[in-house]
């Protein structure tokens, strides 16, 4: 390989896996906000939802 | 009619939605999204073609001013409106609905289609074990495997591609029909890692290769003055725009199903960048390759062809199996990797037409994705399971990507950001509830450069099909097939955007307030049947659904 080649191919690894890494690392940090306004509480199932019928 | 409550809020209009179980589910199934065929077999040939190791920093560009901010674009909608793509459209603005519709019906096409590719890959999974194409693994894919008939509409099935892709079709049903946390996520958490892993061990097999160092030579080497030519940046900004599975309702539904209070922004550079680490992943694994198969046959790696797209895949892979040591396992490995890689996408894909269904309709996921499901797979066997299959999958493609999702994502930049406004609304969603900031330049990215770049891309792809054609293919059938794939998708969306609500989703309070300050009671609750609609746009507020 030349060595322009290798250059780029580090290079590519090292900014886009190094990206990753970094996003990974920030988000292991601080994984939520802890300052979120208030409301927003869930309107979610965790799970399947309960059977509703037209009666 | 029964109705479920949420914590203290009394009775509510809005079933309560389905949920990720955490950070980590959602990120794994976006990531399952984004990494699908076009990481394998399309990034390494773009890259190759347009510059080489050069193409790194136009790549980049394009990733860091277009794939993420479009990317947290559809974030901000789908988690603030919290629905499918019709709803959290027509929750910005009622007549935005037959956007979400647009999305919709795009998705709904490309399924149609892509259960066929998934379906060649399992198939030749299970011949890369008895190396089954022989010596001619081109005319074995299209005469003996596909028996590709001229461009035409045939219904002589091929039982070979039939019966894989019923079997797809079957088990993409029954994960849908498990749900979001059950069956997607799950799904996802099973065959993301998994096809992590065979496509390292395959990567690492690639790099031991006789002429490896060839081919990874012909990728990287720079071709500096590429970034002069136009058409690379425009190469640049198609790629990362078709791997991230932006602008055509994946990442709007799938961002509906986090809770409200969750982070967005850094979960979505975490699914952008290893989208991109798995391109770069490829396109080692697969210029390695294909430096083995020059090495084997005495020519320079850029006097090979088929190195991209299905033929890269499916005639010359099954080439290089072929001629190495252990072929068998390395072709199981690869064919593995593309089907799963394929799967995971595919059920994104379905994902958004599912839900938009069952907001609309009132469907369980269950009973949307049977219905759903038995419907698409008998369109999919009769159109792509016949002789003609190839030709109306290459076409079909061609128009729903280029000319589809490409002018989903201008009208959505241009309806929402320049029409509507809500640029500054969104933004503030974002940042009120995610750990990475976005500044103005995000508006800017979104509202100005997203759409000239990718209006530039429509109108030179529509004016190209018009005056050149596609393939070589006849008039009348680009016009069916192609245009016609357009129409439908027009037609279906505007359909479907006037039906009636089953239960209307307008009684829905956006959390937080915006602007700021001005709390809402009752915001971030779904509302009571009597609640406050203070943040509908004038002249939604009140109106029935359709």
């Amino acid at each position: 390989m030349s060595a322009e080649a290798v250059i780029l191919l580090v290079l590519s690894i090292v900014v886009v896996w190094g990206g990753l890494l970094a996003a990974i690392l920030r988000l292991r940090a601080r994984p939520e906000r802890t300052d979120l306004p208030s409301g927003g509480e869930d309107d979610h199932r965790e799970d399947v939802a309960p059977v509703e019928r037209d009666t | 009619m029964a109705t479920t409550g949420t914590a203290g809020t009394g009775p509510t209009t809005q079933k309560p939605r389905e949920e990720w179980t955490g950070q980590v589910g959602f990120i794994i199934a976006a990531i399952g999204s984004a990494v699908g065929l076009g990481n394998i077999w399309r990034f390494p040939g773009v890259a190759y073609e347009n510059g080489g190791g050069a193409f790194l920093v136009p790549y980049l560009v394009a990733l860091l001013t277009a794939g993420i901010p479009i990317l947290f674009l559809d974030y901000a909608i789908g988690h603030r409106f919290r629905g499918s793509a019709p709803t959290a459209f027509r929750r910005i603005r009622t007549w935005l609905e037959s956007l979400g519709w647009f999305q919709v019906m795009i998705c709904f096409v490309i399924a149609l289609y892509y259960t066929a590719v998934i379906a060649w890959a399992v198939s030749f999974f299970v011949f890369s074990f008895d190396l089954r194409w022989g010596d001619d693994p081109a005319g074995f894919f299209t005469g003996d495997y596909l028996q590709l008939a001229d461009p035409g509409v045939s219904l002589e099935f091929v039982p070979s591609v039939l019966v894989p892709l019923v079997a797809v079709w079957v088990v993409t049903i029954a994960v849908l029909a498990a749900g979001v946390a059950r069956g997607v996520q799950r799904a996802n958490m099973v065959f993301l890692p998994l096809l992590v892993v065979a496509f390292l061990v395959l990567v690492v097999r690639s790099l031991f290769l006789e002429g490896a160092a060839d081919g990874l030579n012909a990728l990287f080497t720079p071709d500096w003055a590429a970034l002069g030519d136009a058409n690379v940046w425009i190469a640049a900004y198609s790629q990362i725009f078709f791997s991230l599975s932006i602008a055509f309702g994946i990442m709007i539904t799938y961002a509906s199903y986090r809770k409200r209070r969750a982070n967005l922004t850094t979960p979505g550079l975490v699914v952008a960048f290893s989208n991109s680490s798995f391109e770069i992943l490829a396109g080692i694994g697969v210029f390695a390759t294909l430096g083995f198969l020059a090495h084997e046959q005495g020519v320079g790696v850029g006097e090979l062809e088929g190195i991209s797209g299905p033929i890269l895949s499916f005639v010359t892979f099954p080439a290089i199996v072929s001629q190495m040591p252990g072929g068998p396992f390395f072709g199981a490995l690869f064919f593995g990797s593309l089907a799963m890689a394929g799967f995971t996408s595919l059920l994104s894909i379905l994902q958004v037409v599912s839900a938009g269904f069952q907001e609309k309709f009132g469907w369980s996921p269950r009973q949307a994705s049977v219905r759903l499901g038995v419907v698409s797979a008998v369109i999919s066997v009769a159109l792509f399971s016949t002789t003609t299959g190839l030709i109306a999958l290459d076409t079909a493609d061609q128009w729903a990507n280029n000319i589809g999702i490409v002018a989903s994502a201008v009208l959505m930049s241009v309806l929402v950001l320049w029409v509507l406004r809500r640029g500054p609304e969104l933004r503030y969603h974002l940042n009120t509830v995610s750990t990475f900031r976005l500044g103005a330049w995000w508006q800017v990215l979104v509202a100005v450069l997203a759409p000239l770049v990718l209006g530039y891309m429509l109108v030179s792809r529509v004016v190209t099909l018009l005056v050149d054609g596609y393939e070589g293919y006849p008039g009348w059938y680009l016009a069916l097939v192609g245009w016609g794939t357009v129409a439908f998708v027009v037609v279906a969306a505007l359909v479907l955007a006037a039906l009636r609500w089953r239960r209307s989703p307008d009684d829905f309070v956006p959390w937080p307030p915006f602007p700021p300050g001005e709390a809402v009671q009752g915001a971030g609750r779904t509302p009571s049947a009597g609640g406050s609609a203070a943040r509908r746009p004038a002249g939604t507020a009140g109106e029935e659904a359709r």
